[in-house]
């Protein structure tokens, strides 16, 4: 039966004329069948249309992978249209997972050495979008005698698929460096192009081709200045610049080949301020290029002038109107303000203007820019615009934009009352969004202010009497009326008169307690409070001994277990309640947390000591289950300023250069070794980048190589893929793996791994944490 | 480096997708979805750039139709906005006022444009004529 065979366009009329899934699902399948039928059947001529409907499909995201060997038959052939199907289907469906795509590698080999241009940029462009290691090995010649020919058609794409080869195997590079020089020489804008991403990947991969090229500066500052100062040429300007990607690259270029070189940074200087004045900022164009010289003066040695000259382009940029541009400001300010912070400061204004926006790409980096601005002359109306702010901002922001304002407080309050009322404004506003230290910070913060008792005990008052359902709040609160109740009640503070009956702070604890919205931990806040209230208020204490009485029996233990232990304390060791029950002293900041446990634990007291406040917060941070009980003292409770957590708020002196953090050995058995080393990308002080190398010395390869890693509750740990999972014998090449660890709290780093392999005929299995880790790497 | 390019339309139906670094198959269709999604969700007075887990996008509406560019952290996001806008030009010239119907039709034609700009996610060549010049003249050996 022949069915009539359809051609791509009427397959595509088919499916837009499917009105349900179901029926477009039926459509397709249909038309598979068909097609595999077809591949069965083998009409060479009609093949092509058939890969190209299924190629169609594939693109919907429906499986095609049947479509594999047909692909290497169409590119078999010597007819274009069916090679030019063929390479397009075996970029989309072949990759190095598949062993199929070793089978490409020799027709590849035929048609770059045929010389038909056409057919040799096919080749080339699969051969660079899914050249495997093993591939690229074996056409790396074919492909550098390509870098030479006359037809620059060829030349530059055989110049990227060098680049596609290096990134696989890095050893290629040596074969690759030494046309590039001649190459530069081309007037050709699309050779050059290419030429400059291939020397930016060799100067990426290796330090000696970076010293290497670090001759051809000069010739590159002549290209570029050649670009800026011709007029109009019809070929290559895009409104107004001349090769905008050119001179970007370019650009680019000479930031990786003048970074920390002094010399090659002042051959760079006076054209570099040539293109920062030159070039037409009234379009997009000359914006981009604008935007790349900044980045590029921002990361050579240039002299003072042209830093203030950079800071203030993007001063200019941020108040176009243009977003895209705006956004593209406020990003590289934000990297600028570590080491230029007075420059920055002088927009100030501008970037608190960038708050107010709606979109929300921008709200976000103006927040970190403005966080990262804030310092002791500005911090009052900051700190003002930024809780203004935070009324306002949609709620992923709210929890970074509530901590920000917090660290920002505690390091530059002007005064400890201006400090307490700005944490209960923000616990106010945003208390669900904060991190659970912050109660900690509160209280200990209140606690040492002696003068401000009264003050932040009648605020709190009142913001608990209106609303209970914030629960930071509502513990710290708590809290502060059960230590200064009596304060409370005195009701002579001048700046918060208040008159408050003992009465109604019973009653509101009571509903504190008796809330839904209460979790566990501020029912057990609520009822220690209530507890101390029983020595602060005058009176006797029958309400108070009820409630407790009454949660004798409450189904949540930890509760029960209060409850019961302070009934006790009324009845049979009474004439200890009034000591036991005294005002805490101010806990030592980095100290164990010292609180009622130590005093309650009174031998004579309940069987089982009470689970103290204080692990009760610890245990709310994040920590490895099995440290220590010596309350591994997080880092939040240090006030002082070198225990800064978020890294925007780093100090505003320039930062201290990066030392290079040493590497470790971590594992040694039979020969097989592996090895961790460290770095650290400047632009993210919190991000860790470790590499895993293993290398194998012994005679016998090691196969099925996989590692895995685990690290603590507070880190973020992603792992990238390996180079591969066999080390050959005899020091062969190893494999690599990288690890990013995020680590915004700083807080001590434990690295757990766990490898398995096979080798010299056996399967190890090992699981080691790895010791003696450097500080530098979580500091 | 561009990581991938994405042509999709208003109603989420990717017209043309192109990735330069590998992605599974069921994954592609969820990140189409998500990023024609945050795409779609932005007035036209927002900027251009998303930032999306370790990409960061950069988007421009024609019409009906959304082209995505997913680039990794190193690229200049101006100079890939403009090479979008180069992009939809050269569209522009070789199909005369190009509209989604002719990118839908023409599929093949538009992947090897693509290709002549693109190479394993570095741009390789931003002159019109230049790019057009191998498909013309196989347009014509078709023809002929």
């Amino acid at each position: 039966m022949v069915v009539p065979l359809l051609k791509l366009q009427d397959l595509i009329q088919e499916i837009r004329g499917a009105k349900t899934q179901a029926q477009e699902r039926e459509v397709i399948q249909k038309e598979c069948a068909h097609i595999r039928a077809s591949f069965r059947d083998g009409d060479p001529l009609q093949r092509h249309r058939q890969l190209a409907k299924l190629l169609y499909v594939h693109m919907l995201g429906y499986p095609a992978h049947f479509g594999q060997m047909e692909c290497l038959k169409l590119i078999a052939s010597p007819r274009f249209t069916d090679k030019r199907v063929g390479y397009l289907g075996a970029m989309l469906l072949l990759d190095e997972r598949h062993d199929a795509h070793l089978l490409i590698t020799n027709s590849i080999k035929n048609d770059l050495s045929q010389g038909i241009q056409p057919v040799q940029g096919l080749a080339l462009c699969t051969l660079s979008t899914m050249g495997s290691a093993e591939m690229c090995r074996d056409l790396a010649t074919e492909v550098e005698k390509l870098l030479l020919q006359p037809s620059t058609y060829v030349r530059k794409k055989a110049i990227l698929t060098a680049v596609h080869m290096i990134r696989k195997v890095p050893e290629l590079s040596d074969i690759f460096l030494p046309p590039c020089a001649k190459l530069l020489h081309e007037r050709h804008h699309g050779v050059l192009l290419c030429t400059i991403t291939l020397i930016m990947e060799l100067c990426e991969r290796s330090p000696a081709a970076l010293r290497h090229f670090r001759k051809v500066v000069p010739q590159l500052v002549q290209i570029l200045r050649m670009l800026v100062t011709t007029g109009y040429s019809t070929e290559h300007s895009i409104s107004g610049v001349s090769d905008p990607f050119l001179q970007v690259q370019i650009l680019r270029l000479l930031r990786i080949l003048g970074r920390n070189h002094e010399e090659s940074s002042e051959t760079m200087n006076d054209l570099l301020a040539q293109v920062a004045t030159n070039t037409d900022t009234s379009r997009n164009a000359g914006n981009a290029v604008l935007f790349e010289t900044v980045l590029t003066i921002m990361d050579i040695r240039s002299a003072a002038g042209l830093r203030v000259l950079a800071v203030n382009i993007l001063g200019r940029f941020l108040l176009n109107s243009d977003k895209n541009i705006r956004y593209v400001a406020l990003m590289s300010l934000l990297r600028l303000v570590q080491s230029d912070h007075s420059a920055v400061q002088r927009h100030r204004p501008t970037v608190v203007e960038c708050l107010r926006e709606t979109d929300a790409s921008l709200s976000r980096r103006a927040l970190e820019l403005s966080l990262a601005l804030v310092n002791s002359s500005n911090v009052r109306a900051m700190i003002q615009e930024l809780q203004a702010f935070l009324e306002s901002c949609p709620f992923d922001l709210r929890a970074d934009c509530a901590s920000g304002i917090l660290l920002a407080a505690e390091r530059f309050a002007p005064t400890k009352r201006w400090h307490i009322d700005t944490i209960l404004h923000v616990l106010t506003m945003a208390g669900t969004h904060l991190r659970d230290d912050a109660v900690a910070n509160l209280t200990q913060l209140i606690g040492g202010a002696q003068e401000l008792h009264a003050y932040s005990v009648r605020r709190l008052y009142s913001a608990l009497a209106g609303d209970i359902s914030q629960q930071p709040l509502v513990q710290v609160a708590a809290w502060c009326i059960g230590e200064y109740g009596d304060l409370l009640l005195e009701g002579n503070c001048e700046v918060e008169p208040l008159q408050v009956e003992g009465e109604e702070v019973l009653a509101l604890l009571e509903k504190v307690l008796q809330s839904q919205m209460s979790l566990p931990a501020t029912r057990g806040y609520a009822l220690t409070a209530l507890m101390k209230l029983s020595t602060r208020l005058r009176g006797d204490n029958n309400r108070i001994r009820q409630v407790v009485s009454i949660y004798g029996s409450c189904m949540d233990v930890e509760l029960q277990q209060r409850a019961v232990e302070y009934n006790t304390l009324f009845q049979k060791y009474d004439h200890m309640r009034a000591a036991i029950l005294e005002k805490m002293p101010l806990v030592e900041q980095g100290g164990p947390q010292v609180d009622e446990e130590a005093k309650e634990s009174k031998e004579a007291a309940a069987s089982v000591p009470t689970e103290p406040q204080a692990s009760k917060l610890l245990d709310l941070l994040d920590l490895l289950d099995d440290t220590s009980e010596d309350a591994q003292h997080p880092p939040a409770l240090n006030p002082s300023p070198e225990g800064t957590l978020v890294h925007l708020l780093d100090l505003p002196c320039a930062p201290p250069p990066l030392a290079p953090i040493p590497n470790l050995r971590v594992f040694e058995r039979e020969g097989v070794q592996l090895n961790l080393s460290f770095t650290r990308p400047p632009g993210s002080p919190a991000l860790l980048l470790v590499t895993v190398t293993t290398t194998n010395s012994s005679g016998g390869d090691v196969t099925h190589f996989i590692c895995q890693a685990a690290v603590p509750k507070s880190f973020q740990l992603q792992l990238q893929a390996p180079s591969g999972d066999t080390v050959p014998a005899w020091g062969g090449i190893p494999i690599t793996q990288l690890f990013r660890i995020f680590n915004p709290n700083k807080a001590p780093l434990r690295l757990k791994l766990r490898l398995t392999y096979n080798h010299l005929g056996q399967s190890v299995q090992e699981i080691f944490e790895v010791n003696n880790l450097p500080v530098e790497t979580w500091q | 480096m561009i990581k991938f390019f994405l042509m999709v339309n208003k109603q989420g139906q990717t017209r043309l997708s192109k990735y330069y670094e590998h992605v599974e198959i069921n994954k592609r269709t969820l990140l189409e979805t998500e990023v024609i999604k945050s795409c779609l969700s932005r007035s036209n007075e927002q900027c251009s750039f998303i930032e999306y887990k370790d990409f960061k996008l950069i988007y421009q509406q024609y019409a009906a139709l959304f082209i995505v560019v997913g680039v990794n952290d190193t690229e200049n996001e101006m100079a890939i906005y403009e090479f979008v806008h180069n992009f939809v030009e050269v569209l522009d010239e070789y199909f005369s006022r190009v509209s989604e119907l002719d990118i839908m039709f023409n599929l093949d034609k538009v992947h090897i444009i693509l290709d002549e700009m693109v190479l394993n996610g570095c741009i390789v060549e931003t002159n019109r004529a230049r790019i057009l010049a191998p498909l013309q003249i196989l347009d014509k050996m078709s023809e002929s």
